[in-house]
């Protein structure tokens, strides 16, 4: 009986070595997770990657507020794509200093960057983070991708269109890389994913690729004011195409005025309109209050969309010394972001008594930077807002409600006015002065403000963008547009490291391609200058 | 408690003092004491058993005990390098002869060690395997097992991750192998690898084992000792084996208890209420002078606390009937330094290993299980103590934020400032509970009609669950907005780990051709599933302020097929080849081969040194093996997949706010990272293994190194991929010697020392070769977000400091912002950054030693490591006038200030890396064994001991010994006072 019992239990654990041989368990597929075989095969699911891909623009991964980062090598708020635009186009300007010391952000200011800067690096990773999840949503939603997914009828339509959004998401950061890095790494939906070099583009020949993109998209769009609020339709396209074209000379050493009034003239008479109030676009509840006006916004929500990155930062960084964060929304004061009197002397007054769009925080703060990184150096901003229209509270006190317009009406008037003015032909200097002074009227509550033929000059309308869209991400492509950002026809306080300002080299209008990105890719060459 | 201790050592003593003196004398007892070879052996020390008498023998062996009152005795006879002898003898009134042979003691060469799949005598090991078992363990308490080994052994460089109660340890094996994928060893519980990585909730999963319930460790070292574990033994294996019941034991109780002090030993240098008056007086703008209070508060004094702890242990063991059995359990309560942290655990196991049929099969069942109640402290309080103005009161006499001061402004809640380190101690209750179970069923069957073959089956799970909460009250000032505020989370997570194991083993000794043979094979699986619900976070209205995240499970499995061979020439040649073929399902290929081979060569047992009085043992070990790393800390890298976003990541569009679903970046062609290690080694003895040791010489390198690397931009779903790229190595010395220097009736001197060195460097990073790569930016530090302070580059140490290099004036006072222009580019930019030294020790070593006299013994241990850099991220961030010269309130500054007088922080200042080479005296012990008393009913030892005696470093910050290199938030290690009382029935 013994041996019998010493036989049956070997018996049995033959038997379960039998079982558990079956070495197909180790082809383990996702339990939480779908994967690209499955997910598109259920249309339901569409929509949530074109969030995502819209969600680009404003989170940072998919745990809110952090935790499961999209992109690595950098803290996961500072690689919010709003957050790393902003300190991209701002920081470098007349309109912002900052006062931390984290990492390379003070040689923003200076006008010191180089190839290692952490902060560049993030915003060429988070744009083409961004380029790459466009190209693997349109590969995924070709004609032939839907039918072998089993998309057809009226689903299929509607995955074309959230296709043609995704080729305008892809556009718009490409025109990001082409007007910040110049030439850069080259893919579409046309690669797969693999591990292989990708050719440089020119800034040039990326110029035409992005012109050939938006107009291709022209027709694929829906229509103005025709789809859902955060998402793109055709004055998106045209807005971008507008500003891509008044670029023209800086991008490629030929202009197109002519085109960009074209198409900010179609922006113009889209259907949209103004909003009544300057400050509330800036405030929790602009969804609601300057939809009319924002032809496309990054979303943001308290509860629902959080990130360390976006407006949160934009809220909480500008709050700093005696200012109180309840008197913006929030719980916490970052005290980075100021700006400089350069800034705050385009108004005719600091205290917005004349023109609304004055917003500083005065009380305890000091018109003039003698230290960079003391917040009570240079005025605090207060143009960004968690409180809303009402001035009730946004949905939570750590995350901000507010959304970050992309795209909004008046660069289509100033873009208009600033092309007529250079010589584009399609429009007229009686159209442009209009368009100017409808943006002066709503910062003055009144026609108080408006201006003359004669007082329309280039320089004017360079201060007026700056007025109008100080601390929206502008303000480095202007300055480059006007010849003004390097050299030393204009220099403001701390450019390139000094107090007074001083000149800085030409080479600086294009930011250096990452020094990670020239060892990952020997097919890249780095910028001239650096 | 204490006194009830007392009391029984009064007891004990009087009782000792009646027993003694009470026999009359009369006969006599002599003869001769011979070695193996029946040579005289004069200086043989010979005693009677409980009794005073002795003699040692003279030079020609002879011997003679006078003066014995008839009656039976023991004749115990020692001598060093031989084993002790105890000989029963009867004595009248005359004299009785007895001649004595001594037997050469192998001392651990019998000695069995248990790895991978089997176990080997100690003499037969061709590979680099360690054993520690209970008599070597250190002394005093432990709450974590890997605490009984630090400093052991030479190559194990364990260190312990900070102060806190129950926290854990990092213990490299030679280095580390990898770079991004995991260093740490695959640890085998009585034959189970268990599962890396803690569950959420628990600080430390090694600690969820009792150490009290530890029989042995084996440390597999090289790679011929590790390669049947194949992909997952890169960083060595430590094999850990539970104490067992014996066969035919009687009924054994044993009860222990430890009860300790721990203390603070020192407090990071900061400035005094009198000093920092002083600094903001001559820095500060009269508003920030009006801001200084008149108290005096020692913020660190303010949050460290001596705290008490006790550890009780119980086990019976024995044999009922066949059945031996061993039953324990433990509690150890253990408060820290730290005010409110704490553990309480409760751990119990149980061994039952019966063999049947007339010991044809053997049967081995483990089980353990563990609860541990944690209360983590906010290491954040830390650096609030730093930094908070000492002129400030603890608490501020009114009731809001839980009574603590806080600074404020315009009556509300400065947002800014630092926070009452106090109060984020005590308003933050941060507690989990975390359950963890290991078992195993094992039978190993001889059978019947081939008894050279065995089978043996094993199996065995391990599982664990944590649970726990953080909350925040709405009133405290760690999470507060007006009226509305506080912050409760809850979170879970549950480990499953399943094992099937099954292999023969067949053993032949085959005298024709003076040959033995030693074969194995079998096949293993193992499965893994990790599950995470998700919480919502309210606040202190119970609304939510974090949506609940996605729920998610993982699973990972492993099969694997492995043979070992060893095989045996004439007693003296060794050959031991292993191969092990892992499968897992990481990966898209799947499958993967990890050879070994090794040999060894007895040298002592040649005939040109067969006759050696010194030399006692010689043997040369020879090993090759490569093995594997698939421990990428993630399930399905390899794989293309879409992650759902959860609700605070989701996005509006149009009025709706939907989930986002990411394409999430991935590598279909990972693999294991290959580790292919050399491994020299010579094993001694001398004067019969008086003198013992081993020297070994290793060279391991590793290639298609797991790295995380810059992606080409655009062609993968992610900035950074996870891949194989590039390669790394560590070379390194092994030494240690064991030696009984004394050796008389009364006094025993053991003494162990140990030394290793170990030098790492990344040979390559990037798929494309190139000049020109930074490398890797690492090692985040506090001050600013997103700063790092370490770099992993081609050519250098793995987390080098990346640092500017400083310029001094000529008192030798740093220059503030001035750095060396490294690449004369006139302008200091973040080219001008160097690498600069490294945390990881070139050399450590550690000393040991035990004196036994008569009864009492004295133990203590000295471990030191050499040429380890750490970064004092406390004087970086807090060593500047910028600190207190925020807009409307005070913070503290470290003394550092003082030295450098910097007005803004300088983070990569390389003045900020100090060497932080030291010598520690991890304990010293002082233990008095009362022998069996009570009719010999009663075994009774009493030890007093204290832990971390003393540092010498010249390191300037609080303590030198940090893993990461960056002295930030550390947790201090408490000195600790404990007596304890181990009791056998």
């Amino acid at each position: 009986m013994s041996r019998k019992f010493i036989y049956n239990t070997i018996l049995a654990g033959v038997m379960i070595w039998g079982l558990a041989a079956c070495t197909k368990d180790l082809d383990r597929t996702p339990i939480t997770e779908a994967t690209t075989a499955s997910v598109y095969t259920n249309f339901s699911n569409y929509k949530s990657i074109l969030a995502k891909l819209y969600a680009g623009l404003a989170t940072t991964g998919q745990t809110g507020p952090t935790g499961t980062p999209d992109i690595s090598g950098i803290d996961e708020g500072t690689s919010n794509y709003i957050r790393a635009y902003f300190q991209m186009q701002e920081l470098p300007t007349d309109e912002v200093v900052m006062g931390w010391n984290d990492g390379t952000i003070q040689n923003f200011h200076r006008m010191n960057w180089t190839a290692d800067d952490n902060f560049i690096t993030a915003m060429f990773a988070r744009l083409f983070y961004q380029i790459s999840q466009c190209n693997e949503f349109i590969r995924q939603t070709s004609d032939a991708k839907l039918s072998s997914n089993g998309i057809s009828g009226n689903d299929a339509e509607t995955a074309r269109t959230f296709r043609a959004e995704a080729r305008f998401l892809r556009a718009l950061s490409y025109y990001h890389a082409m007007d910040m890095f110049g030439n850069v790494p080259f893919s579409t939906d046309t690669n797969e994913v693999s591990y292989y070099y990708p050719n440089q583009i020119t800034r040039a020949q990326l110029f035409t690729y992005i012109e050939s993109e938006l107009k291709a998209l022209e027709s694929l769009l829906p229509d103005a004011g025709a789809n859902e609020y955060g998402r793109a339709d055709k004055a998106c396209v045209w807005l971008l195409l507008s500003r891509l074209y008044l670029n023209a000379q800086v991008y490629t050493g030929t202009d197109r005025y002519t085109d960009a009034i074209t198409y900010s003239t179609k922006v113009i008479n889209s259907g949209y309109a103004l909003a009544s109030s300057y400050a509330n676009m800036f405030k929790a509840d602009n969804n609601v209050t300057s939809k009319s006006e924002f032809l496309l916004a990054s979303n943001f929500d308290g509860t629902r969309t959080q990130t360390y990155g976006g407006t949160t930062y934009l809220v909480c960084a500008s709050i700093g010394g005696t200012m109180k964060p309840a008197d913006h929304g929030v719980s916490s004061a970052w005290a980075g972001l100021r700006t400089t009197s350069a800034l705050v002397k385009l108004f005719p007054d600091e205290t917005g008594g004349k023109d609304n769009r004055a917003m500083f925080y005065t009380s305890g703060q000091n018109l003039e930077i003698n230290d960079l990184t003391v917040f009570t150096d240079g005025y605090a901003v207060t143009k960004w807002s968690n409180k809303t229209s009402a001035d009730g509270a946004g949905s939570s006190t750590t995350f901000v409600d507010t959304d970050f317009p992309l795209l909004r009406l008046p660069e289509a008037y100033l873009n208009y006015a600033e092309a007529v003015l250079r010589g584009g032909t399609g429009g007229n200097a009686g159209d442009a002065l209009t368009f100017v002074n409808k943006v002066r009227e709503r910062a003055y509550g009144n026609t108080s403000g408006n201006i003359t033929s004669g007082q329309l000059t280039l320089q004017f309308i360079l201060d007026e963008r700056g007025r109008e869209f100080y601390w929206e991400g502008y303000r480095r492509t202007d300055l480059i547009r006007y010849g003004y950002f390097t050299g030393s026809s204009y220099v403001w306080p701390w450019k390139g490291g000094v107090a007074a300002g001083v000149a800085v080299g030409d080479y600086r209008t294009l930011y250096p391609i990452p020094a990670t990105e020239l060892v990952a890719n020997p097919n890249l060459k780095q910028n001239t200058g650096y | 408690m204490k006194r009830t201790h007392f009391t029984r050592l009064a007891l004990l003593l009087c009782f000792i003092l009646l027993t003694a003196g009470v026999y009359a004398q009369s006969g006599s007892i002599s003869g001769t004491v011979t070695d193996d070879v029946n040579s005289p052996a004069p200086g043989t020390i010979l005693f009677l058993k409980g009794s005073s008498k002795n003699a040692v023998a003279d030079s020609v062996g002879h011997y003679i005990i006078h003066g014995i009152s008839a009656g039976s005795y023991v004749l115990v006879v020692r001598m060093a390098g031989f084993e002790a002898q105890e000989k029963a003898i009867t004595v009248g009134s005359e004299n009785v002869v007895l001649n004595i042979q001594l037997k050469t003691d192998t001392k651990g060469l019998s000695e069995v060690v248990v790895i991978g799949y089997g176990t080997q005598k100690k003499s037969d090991l061709t590979g680099s395997v360690a054993l520690v078992s209970t008599k070597d363990f250190n002394k005093g308490p432990a709450s974590s097992p890997e605490q009984l080994i630090t400093g052991k052994v030479p190559g194990v460089l364990i260190t312990s991750n900070g102060g806190a109660p129950g926290s854990g340890s990092t213990i490299r094996v030679r280095g580390g192998a990898s770079l991004n994928a995991t260093n740490d060893p695959l640890v085998v519980i009585d034959g189970v690898p268990v599962e890396n990585g803690n569950v959420s909730g628990s600080s430390n999963a090694l600690a969820m084992v009792n150490p009290n319930d530890i029989e042995s460790f084996s440390v597999l070292k090289d790679a011929s000792a590790t390669a049947i574990y194949g992909s997952r033994a890169s960083n060595g294996v430590l094999i850990i084996t539970t104490k067992k019941g014996r066969a035919g034991d009687k009924l054994k109780l044993a009860f222990s208890t430890n009860n300790a002090v721990s203390k603070v030993t020192s407090f990071s240098p900061v400035l005094s209420a009198a000093e920092f008056t002083d600094v903001v007086k001559a820095h500060g703008t009269d508003a920030q002078i009006a801001m200084l209070g008149t108290d005096n508060t020692d913020w660190q004094k303010q949050i460290y606390q001596s705290a008490l702890s006790t550890d009780n242990n119980l086990s019976i063991s024995g044999s009922w009937k066949k059945l031996p059995y061993r039953v324990s359990i433990g509690n150890l309560y253990q408060d820290g330094i730290l005010k409110t942290s704490n553990l309480k655990r409760t751990s119990g196991a149980v061994n039952l290993s019966p063999s049947l049929f007339d010991d044809h099969l053997k049967i081995n069942l483990n089980l353990k299980g563990a609860v541990a109640d944690n209360r983590f402290a906010d290491p954040g309080a830390i650096n609030a103590a730093v930094a908070f103005d000492p002129t400030k009161p603890v608490y501020s006499g009114n009731d809001n934020f839980g009574g603590y001061y806080e600074w404020m402004q315009n009556d509300a809640l400065f947002a800014l400032a630092t926070r009452n380190p106090l109060g984020m101690l005590k308003l933050k209750n941060d507690a989990s509970t975390v359950k963890r179970s290991i078992g195993n069923l094992q039978f190993d069957y001889k059978f019947h009609f081939l008894p050279d073959l065995h089978a043996n089956m094993n199996l065995g799970y391990d599982y664990s669950k944590g649970t726990g909460n953080t909350n925040i009250p709405a009133y405290a000032a760690l999470s507060y907005y007006n009226g509305k505020g506080g912050s409760y989370h809850h979170y879970e997570q549950e480990k499953q780990d399943k094992l099937f194991d099954f292999y023969l083993n067949y053993t032949k000794s085959l005298k024709a051709i003076k040959s033995s043979i030693n074969a194995t094979a079998g096949y293993s699986y193992q499965d893994f599933i990790t599950t995470t619900p998700a919480f919502a976070t309210l606040d202190g209205a119970g609304d939510t302020t974090t949506a609940a995240g996605n729920y998610s499970k993982s699973q990972h499995t492993l099969v694997s097929f492995f043979g070992r061979l060893n095989y045996t020439f004439n007693e003296k040649y060794m050959l031991t080849a292993t191969l092990r073929r892992d499968g897992t399902s990481r990966f898209a290929k799947h499958w993967g081969n990890f050879p070994s081979v090794a040999l060894a060569w007895r040298i002592k047992d040649e005939n040109f040194l067969k006759n050696s009085k010194v030399l006692s043992d010689l043997k040369l070990r020879l090993g090759y093996g490569v093995t594997g790393q698939e421990d990428i800390g993630q399930d399905y890298a390899a794989v293309s997949r879409y992650t759902y976003g959860d609700a605070a990541s989701s996005y509006e569009l149009g009025d709706t706010y939907y989930k986002t679903l990411r394409a999430a970046g991935y590598d279909q062609n990972i693999k294991w990272e290959q580790t292919a290690t050399y491994n020299i080694a010579m094993d001694y003895g001398f004067l019969n293994n008086r003198i013992n040791g081993s020297v070994d010489f290793y060279y391991k390198k590793t290639s298609d190194l797991l790295a995380t690397v810059t992606a080409p931009a655009g062609t993968n779903l992610t900035n950074t991929l996870f891949t194989n790229v590039g390669s790394l190595e560590n070379r390194g010395v092994e030494f240690i010697v064991n030696a009984t220097p004394i050796m008389t009736k009364d006094f025993t001197w053991n003494a162990g020392f140990n030394i290793t060195y170990n030098h790492n460097k990344i040979l390559s990073l990037s798929k494309v070769k190139s000049d020109t790569a930074v490398g890797f930016a690492t090692g985040g530090i506090s001050g600013g977000t997103g700063n790092t302070i370490q770099i992993n580059s081609t050519g250098y140490a793995i987390n080098s400091f990346y640092v500017y290099k400083q310029i001094y004036d000529k008192n030798g006072k740093p220059i503030e912002g001035l750095y060396e222009d490294r690449n004369g580019d006139g302008a200091i930019t973040a080219a001008d950054k160097y690498r600069y030294k490294s945390p990881n020790p070139t050399l450590y070593l550690s000393f040991n030693s035990n004196f036994n006299y008569k009864q009492w013994t004295l133990g203590f241990s000295l471990r030191s490591n050499i040429g380890n850099y750490i970064y004092n991220n406390q004087a970086s961030n807090f060593g500047n006038y910028k600190s207190f010269q925020n807009a409307a309130f005070l913070a503290n500054m470290s003394s550092s200030v003082l030295k450098t007088n910097f007005a803004n922080p300088q983070y990569w200042s390389d003045y900020y890396v100090e060497n932080g080479s030291f010598v520690r005296m991890d304990y010293l012990n002082l233990a008095y064994d009362f022998g069996r008393i009570w009719h010999q009913k009663l075994g009774v030892r009493v030890n007093a001991n204290v832990q971390n005696v003393f540092v010498i470093t010249k390191y300037s910050g609080q303590d030198p010994e940090v893993f990461s290199g960056i002295d930030d938030k550390f947790y201090p290690r408490p000195r600790v006072y404990s007596l304890g009382v181990n009791l056998d029935f």
